[in-house]
């Protein structure tokens, strides 16, 4: 008799969760999956694909119908949990009907942060988080539409370039003065504010957001500096919060994230939390991979393997229109450590490693990332790089050539 | 425009060593030239050293003195027309004459000028300033070789020809590197090894690429040679091997010769001692003579650049007297000359204690002289010798100087005084083919652009008496003109129309035949009477030829004195009782080593053709001190580091190169690189001035110096398209390669500018360039690109060590447009290895190029991005670009195979 497993939350991490645990003891559990929105899992991360028209539909659909059905797993879509029940181990879904559970995983993800502008309320003014988020920009980015997105990190970037794909006037409003100040130095910013300008989309730097205007819709943003900026269309990607009201409902313990520990266990042992809705080790991370680290690590638990997680290291990928960005580690390089920075303006290139006593701590690359996994597995494994640091930065074609021939 | 397919080759001359080679240039029709071995010319049978095939990279127009330029009142240089500068030159000297006499001016000219132009030169000067003070720079080269001839033969005469390299049994090279400096006779001599099994002995101090062919090397220790040769004399009349009767019929002092060389060396031990060398290989070497007849014995620098030249040329020419083995085939003393006409020089009386056509300073002679040229005031007495030269030049004793073709402010032996005194002269005068010399640098006020090889017409002689043409086969360039019409044309301006009024050098070449045959009668060596009936056309179409050639001939003598005629007043040859040798300098004196001095194979003299060539500057691209590794341990310097060479007389900064080729106790250092070419590496600066008393000849091989240590803080190379200024305090030496100039740099510690900031000044300020900046590993790399091409990178690194080799670099420059796997590898200094180019970013979560990809498509047959994901990971992480893999798949099953790159 397979125990019953309610998963809530239909995302990247759920399937994921999903793949790795019936690969891993297939029958082991019955399996439920609740999700909010009314269609298959999809891949958040080609949303903005999505939004440029890259691609259709179909193809940001993770998994089809049948490979939810060929693994058993009873899918329920376009419901919401509304309440946990510990002691009864249920979960409540809404308009009335419960599913028991011997193991809950909470994979339910985050919201987007609005932020609590005058005329925020207007009429297009959207978040770029789900589905329906890029339904509502494609109805109002007709081409020539002009469009403001506030926040120049990974997501608004995303969304900007998707915009600007769909036809769009973009621009970029940003607080800090440098785009995607927690992943990128100021040289890699700069770069890749290049890189965006020439695209077409214009970046504003320093820029706080004071109100919306318009009056029945959206007609332009203005900024503290007095600054107005016309708009149809207003995209807000300040930062994203963890959904955590079902968990502070059934008394689990809660701080910014459902706080998990390295078993991805909640407060209470049956019921677990990863990706966005998590907190571990105090950090909550908004990143598909390690949702994805944590799925294989839940997985293994759930198969009654020994599992640990302990921690992602964060590494950003960003490809926008050919500008390919990345960084992970102490990219800014921390006293005592060596930078070692390789920057080629004609081929629009620039990369800097972080070297902290023969080993590698971070890098930040901008145009040729071709080599940033080979440094990520450096900076995760923290290898002593001895001979290989002669010709690190130039990739691991001439630093190891004897591991990249094919 | 199209160049001429097949255009005609002319046969000419190499200009450089004395060997002499036939060259056949074919004109490309853009003012370059396609250049091969004359395969009918009797010194080379078409063959060329390295030197030689690459004459047709040096003829550039880069740097050459297009135009007149004389020095206004601010100083600075300024074009000027030929006939302003031709008058100002003759003004100049005749007002000096007035004021101050004849011995007031001087003429320093050069090997590297033809017979024709020599003529004209030595003319003026003997003839009509009257002053015999013009001397050549084959003073530094083989003035003790002109000495010891004439002590032992009474003439100027090389007894033998290069076909006796091909026919000796033994062949003996004393301070001669031939390999490197003679090649073309080298490779005779080594075909003559395998061949017929001549043996080789090598005599030098220094093991070099001629003694790693030989089959006994002799390293002895400097200025021994007189030893070695009066040991063999000795042992030579010990065993019995004397030709008693040669001796007798053909020869003078004998016995005396003998007992003086019995006291300086009487025994193969004496000789072992003296020489610092196993007694077993001196009696092996001895031996080998003794029973070897056909002996020819070729001597260089090794033997002439020295205190005791002469005596050495001597001691070399006592034994071919007392063996009879002289002027027969396979045998004799052969002296190997430096340069394409020192010979010449030699012959038209270019050198300042000859007169003229192998005639001196007696009486009977000037008078014969001064008849034939029909001269109101032929000097009556030798004028000053190079060295002294100079020196009168920094008294003041001489106030005007007209310098032809040379360089001796980077070549004379304490270069740093000549340079000073050049800066005294009331009048300098430099006719040359190049815009800047360091000679031209210290103090010119006339420049006359000569022409160059290739474009000038005469004659030269080669070390085997042979005469041959140097045709022109280029239009000359700009209002160039060749030596001959300078030197005649500021004749005519001095008052002496009538005896320089020449239409051709056919004109000239005829009067000096007829001065070689003037009251002759078979007492002097040097007639080519033969020569002087030729037309005009016939001179044209000259074949070589070898001299003397008697009136009424047509081919020369091979050989002189198998059967005596020698041209001393008995007719008798001399043998020459040698002093016993002692170096000028004595190490530990003043200074604890000695600074031996010489050519590398690829250069010649100050580098100003052979500088022009990639492929020569790629052989020793920089200027490097040979040191003995035991010198190297007690001096604390280390191979492939830099160290400051000091002498009494001046310093350079080289880098090292541990060797035990050196005995130990001896440095040796390049002549070739100058102020143009590096920038502190004049090693004739180091080299003091000790003169061989008969010669005049300066010893160039045996300075007492020191070294020491010299660190700097940045080690570098930069390549670039255009020759630059490089910032003061910087060491560098300069090297043309394809495309433009490498430079290798360093930088002293001294200089505290952050390495960007060099870089920023050796690739000019404002421009955008690539770079890696690894302070951690004391590395800065910088390029700059424009459109496609490289235009110039410097590379710098805290120790020779960290830099990477420059070759790939100097590809890239030479390259017309990069390709985007060499771009992308350029601040690597080199290319990834094949099959390793993964490609653009395909993946960016893992990394994963788009090669790797199609490489994993086509050989896997992964028909899907998961099949892809299973063996690359590829779009299994965020998925973002499996529609891209999946256009991949799309593409590569529609387009079956391309080959990986």
């Amino acid at each position: 008799m397979s125990e019953p497993l309610v998963i809530v939350g239909n995302g990247m991490a759920a399937t994921r969760l999903v793949d790795e645990l019936t690969t891993l003891v297939p029958g082991r559990y019955a399996i439920a999956v609740v999700g909010e929105e009314p269609s298959l899992a999809y891949n958040r991360v080609l949303l903005s694909s999505l939004l440029a028209r890259e691609i259709d539909e179909d193809a940001v659909t993770l998994k089809k119908a049948e490979w939810w059905r060929d693994r058993g797993v009873t899918l329920v879509y376009g419901r919401r949990a509304v309440e946990i029940d510990t002691k009864a181990k249920a979960v409540r879904l809404r308009g009335g009907s419960k599913l028991n559970y011997s193991k809950l995983v909470l994979a339910i993800g985050s919201e987007a942060v609005r932020l609590p502008l005058p005329g925020a309320d207007l009429p297009g003014v959207v978040t770029f988080r789900d589905k329906s988020d890029v339904e509502a920009i494609l109805s109002r980015a007709r081409t020539g539409a002009r469009a403001v997105v506030i926040g120049g990190g990974l997501l608004g970037l995303e969304a900007a370039y998707g915009l600007m794909k769909a036809g769009a006037e973009v621009s970029v409003v940003h607080l800090m003065d440098r785009l995607m100040e927690r992943q990128l130095d100021c040289e890699a910013a700069g770069l890749l504010k290049a890189a965006l300008e020439e695209r077409g989309i214009q970046v504003v730097l320093n820029a706080e957001s004071e109100a919306v205007q318009g009056r029945r819709k959206v007609a332009g943003l203005r900024l503290k500096d007095g600054r107005n900026i016309p708009a149809d269309l207003i995209v807000m990607a300040v930062g994203i919060r963890p959904n955590v009201r079902l968990a502070r409902g059934a008394d689990l313990s809660v701080n910014r994230g459902i706080v998990v520990g390295d078993d991805l266990a909640t407060s209470d042992p049956d019921v677990y939390a990863l990706g966005e809705c998590a907190e571990h080790r105090g950090t909550c991370y908004g990143l598909v991979e390690p949702a994805y680290e944590q799925a294989r690590t839940l997985a293994r638990a759930l198969a009654g393997k020994p599992a640990s997680y302990e921690g992602s290291l964060l590494s950003t990928n960003l490809k926008v229109s050919g500008v390919n960005v990345f960084s992970a580690g102490d990219f800014l390089g921390a006293p005592g450590t060596e930078p070692i920075v390789l920057r080629d303006p004609g081929r629009k290139s620039y990369r800097k490693l972080v070297v902290n006593e023969d080993r590698l701590t971070g890098a930040v690359l901008v145009g040729d990332t071709a080599d940033a996994l080979w440094y990520l597995d450096l900076i995760r494994s923290g290898a002593p790089i001895g001979a290989l640091r002669e010709d690190l930065v130039f990739g691991r074609a001439f630093a190891e050539p004897q591991a990249c021939a094919a | 425009m199209n160049a001429p397919l097949q255009a005609k080759a002319v046969k000419t001359t190499c200009p450089y060593c004395g060997v002499g080679c036939g060259v056949l240039a074919r004109p490309d029709g853009f003012g370059g030239a396609q250049v091969q071995g004359d395969p009918e010319h009797p010194a080379n049978f078409g063959r060329l050293c390295s030197k030689g095939s690459a004459l047709g990279e040096t003829l550039s127009l880069d740097g050459r003195l297009l135009h007149p330029m004389m020095r206004g009142p601010a100083g600075v240089m300024a074009r000027a027309p030929w006939d302003d500068a031709l008058n100002a030159v003759a003004k100049g000297f005749r007002e000096t004459i007035a004021r101050h006499g004849p011995d007031s001016v001087a003429f320093y000219v050069s090997g590297q000028l033809l017979t024709e132009d020599y003529y004209v030169a030595n003319k003026l000067m003997k003839g009509f300033i009257g002053s015999a003070n013009i001397d050549t720079n084959s003073r530094l080269c083989m003035a003790s070789s002109v000495a010891g001839h004439r002590r032992a033969f009474g003439a100027d005469t090389v007894p033998g020809c290069y076909e006796d390299l091909d026919e000796a049994d033994l062949l003996i090279l004393t301070g001669s590197n031939a390999a490197w400096c003679h090649p073309i006779l080298f490779q005779r001599m080594l075909k003559n090894k395998r061949e017929r099994g001549a043996r080789i002995v090598v005599i030098d101090p220094r093991a070099t690429p001629t003694s790693d062919e030989a089959d006994l090397l002799l390293q002895i220790a400097p200025g021994m040679d007189s030893v070695l040769f009066s040991g063999l004399l000795a042992y030579l009349a010990d065993q019995g091997v004397l030709d008693r009767d040669y001796i007798r019929d053909h020869t003078n002092g004998f016995s005396e010769a003998l007992a003086r060389a019995r006291h300086i060396a009487p025994d193969a031990e004496a000789v072992a001692e003296q020489c610092n060398v196993p007694r077993e290989r001196i009696e092996t070497f001895f031996a080998w003579v003794a029973a070897t007849r056909k002996t020819v014995t070729l001597y260089s620098q090794g033997v002439n650049q020295s205190a005791q030249g002469t005596d050495k040329v001597n001691a070399i020419i006592n034994c071919h007297l007392a063996t009879g083995r002289i002027g027969q085939p396979g045998m004799g003393p052969f002296s190997l000359t430096g340069q394409p006409n020192a010979m010449g020089g030699r012959e038209v009386g270019g050198l300042a204690n000859q007169l003229a056509a192998h005639m001196d300073f007696e009486p009977g002679n000037v008078d014969r002289v001064r008849r034939f040229w029909d001269a109101p005031a032929v000097a009556p007495r030798p004028g000053l010798k190079a060295v002294d030269l100079f020196d009168a030049v920094a008294q003041g004793r001489i106030k005007a100087l007209w310098i032809m073709a040379t360089n001796p402010v980077v070549s004379l032996p304490r270069a740093d005084a000549v340079r000073t005194a050049l800066g005294n002269l009331e009048l300098l005068v430099v006719s040359d083919v190049v815009a800047a010399t360091d000679t031209i640098r210290a103090g010119a006020h006339i420049l006359l652009p000569a022409a160059g090889w290739g474009e000038k017409d005469g004659t030269v002689t080669n070390s085997e008496r042979r005469i041959s043409r140097q045709r022109g086969f280029l239009t000359t360039p700009g209002e160039a003109q060749p030596d001959w019409w300078i030197v005649s044309e500021v004749a005519k301006r001095m008052g002496f129309a009538n005896a320089f009024n020449y239409a051709s050098a056919a004109e000239i070449f005829e009067e000096h035949c007829a001065l070689s045959a003037f009251e002759n009668g078979g007492t002097r060596d040097f007639d080519i009477a033969g020569l002087g009936t030729l037309s005009h056309e016939d001179y044209a179409a000259l074949d070589p030829v070898q001299w003397p050639v008697a009136k009424n001939e047509t081919n020369g003598a091979k050989r002189l004195f198998a059967a005596g005629g020698f041209y001393t007043p008995d007719r008798r040859a001399r043998f020459v009782a040698v002093a016993k040798p002692k170096l000028a300098a004595e190490p530990g004196r003043y200074l604890p080593l000695l600074l031996n001095t010489g050519r590398i194979r690829d250069q010649w003299h100050t580098m100003t053709r052979t500088g022009k060539s990639p492929r020569l500057g790629a052989h020793i691209e920089e200027p490097r001190i040979a040191v003995h590794p035991d010198d190297a341990q007690s001096f604390n310097i280390e191979d492939g580091a830099f160290a400051r060479v000091s002498t009494l007389h001046g310093s350079a900064v080289l880098r090292v190169a541990v060797t035990p080729s050196q005995r130990r106790g001896e440095i040796f250092a390049p002549i070739h690189w100058n102020g143009e070419t590096a920038s502190d590496a004049r090693v004739g600066a180091l080299v003091h001035a000790a003169c061989d008393p008969i010669s005049g000849q300066p010893e160039m091989k045996a300075t007492e110096a020191t070294i020491a240590p010299v660190q700097f803080a940045m080690h570098g190379f930069f390549l670039t398209r255009k020759p630059v200024d490089l910032p003061t305090g910087v060491w560098w030496a300069r090297s043309t390669v394809e495309g433009g100039f490498g430079y290798r740099i360093a930088v002293p510690s001294s200089n505290t500018k952050h390495w960007a900031d060099i870089a920023r000044d050796l690739l000019g300020n404002d421009e955008i360039y690539a770079e890696l900046l690894d302070e951690g590993q004391g590395r800065y790399r910088a390029a700059i690109i424009r459109g496609e091409t490289l235009d110039a990178c410097v590379f710098l690194a805290k120790s020779p060590q960290a830099l990477p080799g420059w070759e790939w670099l100097k590809q890239q420059l030479a390259a017309p447009s990069l390709t985007e796997p060499a771009r992308r590898a350029l601040l690597a200094g080199r290319a990834a290895e094949a099959g390793t180019d993964s490609g653009p970013v395909v993946c960016a979560c893992f990394g994963v190029g788009r090669n790797a990809i199609c490489r994993t498509i086509s050989d896997r047959r992964a028909t899907s991005p998961e099949a892809v994901g299973r063996e690359l990971k590829a779009g299994t992480n965020c998925g973002s670009c499996i529609p891209e893999i999946r256009r991949l798949i799309a593409e590569t099953e529609a387009q079956p195979q391309p080959q990986a790159v």
